[in-house]
């Protein structure tokens, strides 16, 4: 039994027709982590939304996309948004963007809470308190009282980590959640989706285009490319078995630059501090 | 905060000065010579160079230039700006009430203009593409390309000639208010209702509003964001709109008649009434400069990032 069923998903631009994601179908297991790896512009967030059906007006979907047994793409909009953020949950790129600019990010988080549980300030305040302690946020009350702009991206990414500790959703979608850090805050933030999938026991969609995150969190990977999935399996034999010439491809590229890396800094090997 | 709206109050002062050095500038290069405006505007029919050096004395003439414009100064503070030239009466017993009038004009406009704006941005955002939407938009360009004086000659013509519902000119009563309004407020809502369309639009692309749907929120509360969001954008549109509706006036109150200062300085111009341009310029710029400073804090208020470096 899979928790998050999607077949013959297509994706198109409602405007001009053009399709964006012709046919996908994947599954992702209990507990597990899916990984999606492409180039940019392969569909991979475009799919995301789609589970999370926030895909903007202009862009139409069709297919079936079942959760728990529960037919997503059936459901009222009323009904999936009960179902969003409290059974699935979104982590973005940009932390920087991805909270109101002219709020303190404390009131998202009350907002969310408040109209998933509804739990009072204080007792919200708590939670949070602990959560943001445990991905090594320091001075969590300071932190809610700041605004987006005066925190850094890695915080804030590991605010929405925070939030989804506090919310337990079923699955969690993290769609290049540390492309926009630098390589400290980067593992940083790795680590705590190590750590958020043993805590909560959540199943995740992590897409990433550095394989290394990959490798270090992924169980099975789906290889995207111009909206097709054109590989997928086990994330410890894909990459030494890929049978797709584009897969190679992109674990050569990869490789080639982490050798150069390892060259221009003469350090330890950056590859294999990420591997488990 | 308070350093800020201290600092930023303080930068007008200069701003002003300036403005006013100008202005004074301006009128001593005009080729007339004042005495001779005088004389002549009050009827005396032999202008002798005799009556001229008298008169220049009188009018303070032969100080240095320096002088004369720190005196001018001085005494337009306390909002004496001289005498008019046709009639002799102060200036400010006339520019006074005439620039009152302007104002209520002006903020009545700008509040219609700003709620119109802000209502007519949302509906047409929200429903994007949609037939709302293409009508809203219709029906503003083809408003807003209407010069004011033919819109307010259609309206003049509908509701006061045919329909006989409301005054044509002057302001005695509420309804006298009616047309001038509608026609400032029509010819701008207009061109701002689509500041705010287009900032929400923007906003609507956000990451926040996402991320905002994906926590499950009701979309009232995203509403509200991006309302909040939006409003960043226009207000600082929105604060440069009033110099810009109260400059425009000028048309507005010859075609209404009104009472204000867009009336009392096109009579003034054709009459070359010095003292009265002089001031009309000064009063008008200075409002510039009044509301620029008003919309630098407000703007600081609401905007986290801003406030930040103060
Ligand atoms: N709103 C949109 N309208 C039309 N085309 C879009 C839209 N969003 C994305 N696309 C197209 O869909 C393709 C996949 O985009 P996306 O899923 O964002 O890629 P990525 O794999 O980098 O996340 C891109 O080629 C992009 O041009
Ligand atoms: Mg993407």
């Amino acid at each position: 039994m899979s928790i998050l069923q999607v077949s013959n998903l297509r994706i198109w631009d409602g405007i001009t027709g053009k399709v964006l994601v012709p046919n996908s179908s994947f599954e992702l297991k209990p507990e597990s982590c899916l990984a999606i790896v492409g180039e940019s512009g392969s569909g991979k967030s475009l799919t995301c939304r789609a589970i999370m059906k926030l895909n903007k007006k202009t862009i139409r979907q069709s297919g079936d996309i079942s959760c728990n047994g529960v037919r997503l793409n059936q459901l009222a909009e009323k009904e999936m948004r009960r179902r969003r953020g409290k059974q699935l949950y979104m982590i973005l790129q940009n932390g920087m963007r991805a909270f109101d600019p002219t709020s303190v990010i404390g009131v998202h988080i009350r907002d969310t809470l408040m109209h998933h549980y509804g739990w009072n300030r204080s007792e919200i305040v708590e939670k949070m308190k602990q959560a943001m302690l445990s991905v090594r946020l320091q001075d969590p009350v300071e932190i809610m009282n700041k605004y987006p702009h005066q925190l850094s991206g890695g915080m804030l990414q590991r605010v929405m980590i925070s939030l989804a500790i506090v919310l337990e959703p079923d699955i969690i979608i993290a769609d290049e959640p540390t492309s926009a850090l630098d390589s400290v805050s980067k593992y940083e933030v790795m680590e705590q989706f190590v750590r958020l999938r043993e805590k909560i026991g959540c199943s995740m969609i992590f897409v990433s285009h550095d394989l290394s995150v990959v490798r270090r969190l992924a169980d099975e990977v789906l290889v995207m490319r111009n909206g097709n999935i054109v590989e997928r399996g086990d994330a410890s034999i894909l990459f030494s078995e890929a049978k797709h010439e584009y897969t190679r491809f992109l674990v050569s590229s990869q490789t080639e630059l982490n050798d150069h890396f390892r060259r221009v800094m003469g350090g330890p090997d950056y590859v294999s501090r990420g591997s488990r | 905060m308070g350093g800020y709206i201290l600092k930023r109050s303080l930068l007008a002062i200069p701003l002003l000065l300036t403005i006013s050095f100008i202005t004074f500038v301006l009128n001593a290069l005009s080729p007339m010579d004042p005495a001779e405006v005088v004389l002549h505007a009050q009827g005396v029919p032999r202008i002798t160079d005799e009556l001229l050096a008298e008169t220049r004395r009188a009018l303070g003439m032969e100080q240095p230039f320096l002088i004369r414009y720190f005196d001018w100064l001085l005494s337009c503070l306390q909002l004496d700006f001289g005498n008019s030239y046709v009639t002799g009466k102060p200036v400010w017993s006339l520019l006074g009430p005439a620039f009152l009038n302007t104002l209520q004009l002006t903020i009545i406009s700008v509040v219609a203009v700003i709620a119109l704006s802000i209502g007519l941005g949302m509906i047409s955002a929200l429903t994007e593409g949609k037939n709302l939407d293409k009508s809203i938009r219709g029906v503003a360009f083809v408003l807003t390309s209407m010069p004011p004086y033919l819109l307010a000659a259609l309206l003049v013509w509908y509701f006061s000639v045919k329909l006989d519902w409301l005054p044509t000119n002057g302001m005695d009563s509420i309804q006298s208010y009616i047309l001038p309004v509608s026609v400032i407020t029509i010819n701008y809502a207009g061109i701002y209702f689509r500041i705010v369309r287009s900032a929400m639009l923007a906003n609507l692309n956000e990451d926040y509003v996402l991320f905002g749907r994906a926590c499950g929120l009701p979309e009232g509360r995203i509403k509200i964001r991006l309302l909040r969001n939006s409003l960043q954008v226009a207000i600082s549109v929105f604060c440069m709109a009033i110099p810009i509706i109260l400059g425009s006036t000028v048309v507005i109150e010859n075609l209404f008649a009104w009472p204000g200062l867009g009336m009392l300085s096109v009579k003034s111009i054709l009459s070359r009434d010095f003292p009265i341009i002089q001031a009309y310029v000064l009063v008008l710029a200075a409002a510039f400069v009044v509301v620029n400073t008003f919309s630098d804090i407000i703007n600081a208020l609401i905007n986290p990032k801003l406030r930040e470096d103060m």
